[in-house]
């Protein structure tokens, strides 16, 4: 268990490219795995290690953010002790209330940084889609002494037109950062960053001040950059499964991903489980009439037709004679009799009406915003 | 400060016709309907209802129902004053303390608590009980009828109402008399078991009972009688809705099967009246590609590979590849093992079906099996690890003491 530790989460960022599901909520509060939100793993996965004290930043459209993690109960954390802060930007006499880049986000919040009594910071984007423990990592940054300890998995891919912040750490035999790249376009090393970071608080506090001293606002470029040849910055490796959600196609792919039972018993470990917000809705039901392979049903879902390949979010309505293959279909969306649909994402509250046909494709899902009807 | 009303409810119950499943836990904590366990639905009618001081009476194997009930807060009931308590009988200085003996004497023990909120009104609730109902309005019509105690009765065919207590009501709904299992009843409104009694009028009541010590300490049999022989008040509320006593494997397995069908006889789907309960913390369920799932309920955490008709897979359980599940119900985190045949069969929490085992299968020839609490329903305890290969036949019972027993090679 960790107990010198916070965790510090900063979901202001502009740079993923979800196009519509970010249209009305950050990136961290886009439903994934059909129950779950992006910063459900990312808060787990701190509380499994034992951390009792979690500062979230967050920037434009937190509405939908906080409303899902209210009090912080559903991960334990709403406490009289530490627990879960929630840290939206304010005007202040050297802060406008909007972030130029991390730097400028983790400073306006320096404050809660400094009230808390863990030495560690455990720093963390919510960009990756993970079930991972974080106490051997811990160990790891204590025993070898490194200034920064950064979480990296490998990652052959390369998709330049998606590239934001894709942090390449090129490592000795020690496992030490000896170059890095940033959006490099022919990157030398398959190690990619999986913005998950741990240093000591007073060094963030420096490293920050320093660099807003300067006029600088990116914490990837800025310092991390600027800085890992005088200080000793080591990898940690992540080996299990990931799913990094920068583009649509990559949310599809990593939903998609989760109808394999190896990458289910991965993500969803019980040792080490992933909370979310409860709905408390029924059992999911199913008709005489329905037809269901290869799929995750969540709660509260009444099938009456055909599926396929898909992952379905609480309360989902597929009534007799639709048919729905490899889809994300979100909370509450509701499709039609004999409606057609395939490489589709529905956004919450979609309706199809009966008889509509979508089809997209593997490369080019078609997404239906919230609340929208076909 | 005072509360309106407090809410008693009675949780003591063995539950001993419920056979091997409560041998580790009280009735209400029974699992039901894929995800809820049987308290969870007088304590969300609670909730819905408005009423947020509950007692939870208990005398019997409390563990798994205090675990469960937790601070409340799944409930809604982890209140500043007020909220969900578990009340289990306790010694008292000088004079021994003892078990509750009857309905009514657990309520007696328990005065103090209610005593502490000062209420004008007590709710007196049974934990073993299927339904969806607004205690509010039950108590408005207490208060209309500037009644001692209400009773909520329900109308039952006939030929069942001998099986019930039942009142004797004239048509502006004041109860004229009181039957316990009448041989020949003269009403078919049977006591639901829910009662709303004026607390300062009981409580005088039930000090009168207790100084008797021929009583046994019993409203249907002792409280009620006595009032109505004293001219108090009494009136029937009439319920119309869904209520099922789930006591039995029987009637358990009935209401179970409530649930399924084109138009579900009880639909727990209504926004408007949640029933709340303890959620797992589990993913969405899985349906592989070899699987096939027709009029079923499937919740959270289950895995299915298999093919389950007509049946109710509760959170965490895992259906095997080829196993073949009809008519049945399958308690959270069972496992039936591969190429399984489970026909209208209960498995319990936990238990673990061998490879290619029959569950449920015809009875043969010189086999004798008891079925007295089950009929033609199988049913495999909590915590039973049944080999491969098993056969068990219609309406046995296993347990985790026998569980080779009826383990013969098919």
């Amino acid at each position: 268990m960790i107990n010198n530790a916070f965790g510090l989460i900063v979901t202001a960022d502009r740079t993923t490219h979800l196009k519509d599901l970010t249209l009305s909520r950050s990136a961290a509060a886009v439903p994934f795995g059909g129950r779950y939100r992006f910063i459900d793993f990312t808060l787990s996965n701190m509380v499994n290690a034992g951390i009792t004290s979690v500062g979230l930043i967050t920037e434009k459209n937190y509405h939908s953010l906080m409303d899902h993690l209210g009090s912080g109960k559903e991960w334990d954390l709403h406490r009289k002790r530490d627990g879960l802060f929630i840290l939206p930007p304010f005007m202040t006499k050297d802060n406008a209330g909007v972030f130029r880049g991390a730097i400028d986000a983790l400073r306006s919040v320096m404050g809660y940084v400094r009230r808390t009594q863990e030495d560690y910071a455990v720093l963390s984007w919510p960009r990756v889609v993970m079930n991972m423990d974080l106490v051997p990592m811990m160990e790891q940054h204590v025993a070898t002494g490194a200034d920064i300890t950064i979480l990296y998995a490998e990652d052959g891919s390369l998709k330049p037109e998606d590239q934001n912040q894709d942090l390449r750490l090129v490592l000795d035999e020690k496992g030490r950062v000896i170059d890095m790249e940033l959006d490099a376009f022919r990157p030398q090393s398959v190690n990619r960053s999986c913005d998950v970071m741990i240093l000591k608080k007073e060094l963030l506090e420096y490293l920050v001040e320093e660099a807003y001293a300067r006029g600088e606002y990116d914490f990837h470029r800025d310092i991390l950059l600027k800085k890992y040849k005088t200080l000793n910055i080591m990898g940690y490796k992540h080996e299990g499964f990931l799913a990094r959600l920068e583009s649509i196609e990559d949310y599809f792919a990593g939903n998609m991903a989760l109808l394999n039972p190896d990458v289910q018993k991965d993500l969803f470990d019980p040792r080490r489980p992933i909370y979310t917000k409860v709905k408390d809705e029924v059992a999911a039901r199913y008709s005489v009439s329905a037809q269901v392979k290869n799929s995750l049903v969540a709660d509260g879902c009444l099938i009456e037709g055909q599926v396929e390949n898909c992952v379905l979010f609480r309360g989902v309505h597929v009534k007799p004679g639709a048919r729905v293959f490899n889809s994300i279909v979100m909370q509450g969306a509701d499709v039609g009799e004999n409606a057609l649909l395939d490489h589709v994402i529905l956004d919450k509250g979609v309706k199809i009406l009966p008889g509509r046909t979508l089809q997209g494709y593997d490369s080019f899902p078609i997404v239906i915003r919230k609340n929208q009807t076909v | 400060m005072k509360k309106r009303i407090v809410v008693m409810l009675l949780a003591g119950g063995q539950g001993s016709r419920l056979g091997v499943l409560t041998s580790n836990m009280a009735k209400p904590a029974v699992p039901f309907g894929g995800k809820y366990r049987i308290i969870d639905f007088p304590l969300s009618n609670c909730v819905n209802s408005g009423f947020d001081t509950v007692g939870v009476l208990t005398q019997y194997r409390p563990l798994a129902l205090n675990a469960y009930l937790g601070t409340g807060q799944h409930w809604d009931l982890d209140r500043n004053y007020g909220g969900v308590f578990v009340l289990p009988p306790y010694v008292t200085e000088g004079e021994n303390g003892h078990w509750y003996s009857g309905t009514a004497n657990a309520i007696w023990q328990n005065r103090e608590f209610v005593d502490q909120y000062d209420p004008d009104y007590v709710l007196i609730l049974s934990g073993d009980h299927i339904y969806k109902m607004d205690y509010a309005k039950m108590l408005a019509f207490h208060r209309q009828k500037k009644a001692a105690a209400t009773i909520a009765v329900l109308q039952v065919p006939w030929e069942e109402a001998h099986r019930f207590g039942i009142m004797n009501a004239n048509v502006d709904g004041f109860i004229e008399s009181f039957e316990e299992k009448p041989k020949e009843p003269k009403s078919n409104l049977a006591s639901m078991g829910i009662y709303i009694f004026d607390w300062k009028k009981l409580r005088s009541y039930m000090e009168a009972d207790d100084a008797d010590p021929n009583s046994s300490n019993d409203f249907g049999k002792n409280i009620i009688p006595a009032m109505l022989n004293a001219g108090e008040t009494m009136v029937a509320y009439p319920f119309e809705g869904y209520w099922r006593d789930v006591g039995t494997i029987q009637s358990l397995w009935e209401a179970n099967m409530d649930l399924l069908g084109q138009k579900p006889v009880l639909d727990l789907d209504d926004d408007a009246w949640r029933i709340y309960t303890r959620n797992p913390v589990m993913p969405p369920h899985y349906i592989s590609l070899s699987a096939q799932v027709t009029n079923a309920l499937v919740s959270e955490g289950a895995v299915v590979e298999g093919t389950v008709e007509n049946s109710v897979i509760f959170s965490g359980a895992h259906i095997g590849k080829g196993a073949t599940v009809k008519d049945s119900i399958i308690f959270p985190n069972a496992v039936v093992g591969k190429n399984v045949t489970v026909e209208k069969t209960i498995v319990g929490e936990n238990s673990i079906i061998g490879d290619f085992s029959i569950l449920g299968g015809p009875v043969r020839p010189g086999e004798k099996v008891n079925n007295k609490l089950t009929g033609d329903i199988t049913l495999i305890g909590n915590d039973v690890t049944i080999p491969a290969r098993a056969y068990v036949p219609k309406g046995q019972v296993v347990n985790t003491e026998n569980p080779h027993e009826p383990a013969k090679e098919a």
